[in-house]
């Protein structure tokens, strides 16, 4: 069934957010780190206030643990543009070796797999795991011009705009302790309105085999949360549990925290920026403060492009897990 | 290989998917588009009925409402505004001439970062082109149509 990699060494230290304005007059919006006043955020470009969220997400979580670029042995982020073009003109300011990863709206549970990985395979000793994405820069590459007056389908998710970081390392608050990569997974979904419908098959394959290779249950978590699922999504997940017969009652969405009702973003949040600043911002705190004791955060991708939907292809998707646990006072 | 995209269980999945879709409210969608784009008319024949006031014939004063709409448009898609009526309006602000108007300045507005030639200029019709494209190929169409039976 695929490994799922059990952890002892690694430690999530510290966490940063920056988000934009719609998403800081959400329900989490006072427990962003920064919330840029508007989208374009001083730039000429969505792609550049995209790139400025980015590092300063990324400086802004090295400062308030106190290190240097030295301290870093490798940056891993990703973002939703082509070329990724966020994370890697981000890494330009930044003396630290990078590697740029892409999983969609996944990103940010694979650049933190990945980089717990090189960690506790003693390879290194610090690393920055980071995603953006900006809901301009996504509307231009994926759908229409902003100001086109187009009424959105009810199934679309809003793709925030946020950038986050986390610092991987040795010691800390809470540990990652488990990993499972996704599979990439393909139902057929070819509607590139309801993301959602398409993901939650590759949500619930990594879910299932994380589960069945550590013998555990749902409800041994706290919390199960999705990345960007939204309420279709959700709804969708839902049926494939209760199909093998897995509780559910612990499930959430990051995308669903995001905004409220009012907001008109229809299915919720999407993006990478959804399950990283939802992590940095809310569930890195509750693990801190001991309201939960173990996350498990899938965050889930739709690894379609332009190109591929105009050519009425099927979107696949992906997922991966990790499992963070608080880590006990003794 | 695995094929899951196509197995018995996909299509299960598939149509799941469809009893799950939110459901539209097809009435009220209409209603409103019904009251904006009546309004965006309305408003049309009131410049339309001032340009006549002053002696314009009706065909003049109509070229002149359908500029002024567009130009009405292409202000509010600048400042921000157009796509907040549409978000409610739907077709009712899409199908009028406005709509035309609105599809025209947002890729341009979208693209200005990538250059006035190939950002702005290029750009520009990415919406509207196969609007043009294809009224004019139905325009040639109906038109030969007409020469042959009447």
């Amino acid at each position: 069934m695929n490994k799922t990699f059990t952890l002892k060494n690694v430690y999530v230290e510290e966490t940063a957010s920056v988000v934009g304005p719609t998403e800081g007059a959400g329900p989490l919006g006072d427990l962003y780190d920064v919330v840029i006043p508007d989208e374009i955020y001083g730039e000429s470009s969505w792609e550049k206030a995209e790139r400025k969220m980015l590092i300063e997400s990324i400086g802004l979580c090295m400062n308030k643990a106190g290190y240097e670029p030295a301290d870093f042995d490798m940056i891993l982020a990703g973002d939703l543009s082509g070329q990724l073009i966020s994370a890697n003109f981000a890494a330009r300011d930044l003396p630290i070796p990078f590697a740029g990863i892409y999983g969609a709206c996944s990103t940010f549970t694979l650049t933190v797999g990945m980089g717990a990985l090189l960690i506790e395979g003693g390879f290194m000793d610090r690393v920055i795991a980071g995603a953006s994405s900006h809901h301009e820069t996504a509307e231009k590459t994926f759908r229409f011009p902003t100001e086109l007056g187009v009424q959105r389908k009810a199934t679309a998710t809003w793709t925030m705009s946020g950038a986050a970081a986390v610092i991987l390392g040795r010691s800390g608050p809470v540990r990652v302790s488990e990993v499972t990569f996704g599979r990439v997974v393909d139902y057929g979904i070819k509607d590139a309105n309801n993301l959602g419908a398409a993901m939650a098959p590759a949500a619930f394959d990594t879910l299932e085999r994380h589960l069945k290779n550590l013998g555990k249950r749902p409800e041994d978590y706290d919390l199960i949360a999705t990345g960007d699922l939204g309420s279709v999504g959700q709804i969708m997940l839902k049926h494939l549990m209760g199909d093998s017969s897995m509780g559910s009652g612990n499930l959430t969405d990051c995308g669903l925290l995001v905004y409220d009702t009012r907001q008109d973003t229809h299915a919720g949040a999407s993006g990478c920026g959804a399950s990283a600043c939802v992590f940095s911002s809310h569930f890195f705190p509750l693990l801190k403060k001991g309201h939960i004791r173990r996350l498990l955060l899938l965050a889930t991708g739709a690894l379609f492009g332009l190109t591929t939907a105009q050519q009425k292809e099927s979107i696949p998707s992906t997922s991966h897990a990790i499992c963070f646990e608080r880590v006990e006072e003794s | 290989m695995l094929r899951e995209r196509e197995s018995p269980q996909a299509k299960r999945y598939a149509r799941l998917v469809e009893q799950e879709k939110p459901r539209v409210d097809v009435g009220g969608n209409v209603l409103k588009a019904f009251v904006v784009g009546g309004t965006i008319c309305l408003i049309g024949e009131v410049i339309k009925t001032y340009l006549m006031s002053f002696g314009l014939s009706g065909e003049v004063a109509g070229v002149w409402t359908s500029i002024a709409l567009v130009f009405l448009s292409a202000l509010l898609t600048g400042l921000g505004i157009y796509d907040e009526i549409a978000r409610f309006g739907g077709a009712g602000s899409a199908i009028p001439i406005t709509g035309f108007s609105n599809s025209v300045v947002a890729p341009a507005m979208e693209f200005r970062s990538e250059g006035a030639i190939l950002g702005l200029a290029a750009r520009m019709f990415v919406i509207a082109g196969p609007v043009i494209v294809y009224g004019l190929v139905s325009a040639t169409v109906f038109g030969l149509i007409r020469s042959v039976l009447f």
